[in-house]
């Protein structure tokens, strides 16, 4: 393992922004994989750290395949977690928004070109994301539909889902759209949580990119295969919407089948305690995201259902 | 008359509300009348918007005769930004200008835009005031997406501005407001002038008489108007040039704003004040005329120091 500062910023009073890499075996760019961009990515860091951990014994037992290098980088945004700050410290940009990044330009422009130059020729790519609202998930790999996805290829991670989604207007200045166009193949993967630690789903993704590599002939891996992938699109699920603010109840989980009618919610209101509104499911299937925070908005999508049908 | 256009119930004992000021003629055929939309606040820490509102139906109420269509005032596009202070949407913090068009069905925030979009549209023009951030201050000026060129640059040399910026398309734009309207044959404007968290009373001022001035080429105010700034045209991304900070510290600029400058001219420098010195002498990379100057000190390496026009384009 050679530990390496892949982009390094001087700072006036703080210490130096570092973007530390991980590098394990020599050869061809193989696979590269990041954790966090933002500041409340904590679950992606922690993954990525149990993956260092991981890929540092794979490397010492002589596991990984000779002419594949694997990168790995625990944090490409150091500063805003030290201070728990969602995105950039100074200006609150996202350098999720700056990709493929400009040398010349502003701060995390200059973030993104100095991190993307570095991994954009690698053969896999790996990005540990999160969602802007507050919630959990069910773990999947998740993939834009850019014309260049390879929804197959994603199975092989065998994670519970794949989740395929159309792109939007501000993803093309993500990390996984330039990816795609740099013909790297690139995933997405949610664990459950992202501003706490879930070390069950965090296992399920090391384990998942281990399967992933030994499938691709790239580490020597004998574990459980995992899941024959279900593939989801994402517009294909169903939410269950709030119709009230108020205080949130949740009576189901993320991964927790529930059929039709069954309650899945209550809002509550604040000041006298009463139940204002019982949210049910609309069909049956199973709880693939739910909201985690006390409050909730109206209107909110406070879970998002996989249709399942007997 | 006060409206309310999109309003939300918070979770604990208060709801949001979006509202406009709509002015009619006091007398005429309303099936003539013309609609003019004043859009400002989307992000909450930009208030120069704020002072137009005010002035321009100050200035109305003082001469009511002389209106002869709609003005829709939206002062608060983002209210609970504007009253906490934050740029964004708080609690989400979303940039509330990549959500457009919305979605009616969507969460608070997409359903916010939606109802916004819905407002606006059969309007004849939408003016979008915004104050830059509160890191740079810009010289007046009128931002349109090269799409829109053919329709919007006409209005925009009515508008009183010293500057149009015509740029080039970017998919992240397609979620602005005005990208949005412009979409739905509402030609908008975008004004992008001053400094956030402050209010540049000269540079209010100036937007309010481009407003009446359009007013004027629309047909909605009668009254005189002065006549508008002859603005200097960019359609060629080579015309601006970007000056970005070389190193992090505290920059002192030593320029006034909208200055000539000349190559190797200094604009300011770039100190640690815990050493007691200069880390970097910021010169002009060009000749050419400062539109935006750097106005919160503290940069980090590649902050955004200031954008100049080259001298070519203002002899043009």
């Amino acid at each position: 393992m050679e530990k390496k500062v892949l982009y390094e910023i001087k700072a006036l009073y703080r210490d130096d922004l570092r973007v530390m890499g991980y590098e394990f075996g020599e050869g061809e760019e193989t696979l590269c994989i990041l954790g966090s961009l933002r500041g409340n990515e904590v679950q992606q860091l922690y993954v990525c750290s149990q993956l260092v951990k991981r890929f540092t014994e794979l490397e010492k037992q002589g596991r990984i395949h000779a002419g594949h290098k694997i990168l790995i980088i625990p944090t490409a945004n150091p500063y805003s977690v030290n201070i728990k700050k969602r995105f950039w410290p100074t200006d609150n940009t996202d350098i999720n928004r700056m990709f493929p990044g400009y040398d010349l330009g502003e701060t995390t422009q200059r973030i993104a070109a100095g991190i993307f130059d570095q991994i954009k020729n690698y053969k896999y790519g790996i990005q540990f994301t999160s969602f802007y609202m507050p919630g959990n998930f069910e773990p999947h790999v998740r993939m834009m539909k850019t014309g260049f996805e390879d929804v197959e290829m994603a199975k092989r991670f065998g994670m519970p889902y794949v989740v395929i989604r159309e792109t939007r207007p501000y993803d093309t200045t993500t990390l996984n759209y330039n990816w795609q166009i740099w013909e790297t193949h690139a995933f997405s993967i949610y664990t459950t949580t992202t501003e706490s630690i879930d070390k069950e789903s965090a296992q399920m993704a090391v384990r998942s990119i281990l399967t992933f590599l030994a499938k691709e002939g790239v580490v020597d891996y004998k574990g459980h295969d995992g899941y024959l992938s279900q593939v989801v699109i994402d517009t294909d699920m169903v939410p269950v919407r709030t119709k009230v603010s108020g205080i949130f109840e949740p009576k189901v989980k993320v991964g927790e089948e529930v059929v039709k009618g069954q309650v899945m919610a209550e809002t509550i209101d604040p000041y006298e305690g009463n139940v204002t509104e019982v949210l049910t499911a609309p069909v049956d299937g199973m709880v693939f995201f739910a909201h985690n925070e006390p409050l909730t908005y109206a209107n909110t999508a406070v879970f998002k259902l996989v249709i399942r049908e007997e | 008359m006060i409206e309310t256009v999109a309003s939300v119930g918070l979770p604990v004992g208060e709801v949001l509300e979006i509202k406009k000021n709509r002015i009619v003629p006091e007398y005429g055929d309303e099936k003539v009348w013309k609609r003019i939309s004043i859009v400002t606040g989307i992000h909450g820490d930009e208030l120069e918007g704020q002072y137009v509102c005010f002035e321009l139906l100050r200035r109305i109420a003082a001469q009511q005769d002389k209106l002869s269509g709609i003005v829709d005032v939206y002062p608060a596009m983002n209210p609970l930004g504007i009253d906490s202070i934050t740029r964004g949407v708080p609690a989400f913090d979303l940039d509330m200008n990549r959500l457009f068009p919305g979605d009616i069905n969507g969460n608070m925030t997409e359903y916010l835009a939606a109802k916004i979009v819905e407002d606006i549209t059969g309007s004849d023009l939408c003016v979008d005031i915004h104050a830059s951030n509160i890191y740079l201050t810009e010289i007046p000026q009128i931002r349109i997406n090269e799409l829109h060129k053919d329709t919007l640059v006409p209005l925009a040399m009515k508008a009183n501005v010293d500057f149009i910026w015509v740029h080039g398309a970017s998919t992240v734009l397609e979620s602005t407001l005005a990208y949005s309207l412009n979409s739905r044959d509402v030609p908008t404007l975008v004004v992008e002038m001053g400094v956030g968290m402050r209010i540049t009373k000269t540079y209010c001022d100036q937007m309010v008489d481009g407003i009446f001035s359009l007013m004027k080429e629309l047909g909605i105010w009668q009254g005189d108007v002065p006549e508008p700034r002859k603005p200097i045209i960019s359609e060629d991304e080579e015309d601006v040039c970007f000056l970005n900070a070389a190193t992090s510290g505290i920059f002192v600029q030593q320029v006034k704003h909208w200055e000539r400058l000349k190559k190797g001219d200094m604009v300011g420098q770039i100190i640690d004040p815990l050493n007691g010195k200069v880390l970097d002498d910021v010169v002009s990379p060009v000749n050419g005329i400062l539109f935006t100057i750097r106005e919160y000190p503290v940069v980090d390496a590649g902050s955004l120091l200031g954008r100049l026009l080259r001298e070519e384009i203002l002899d043009r």
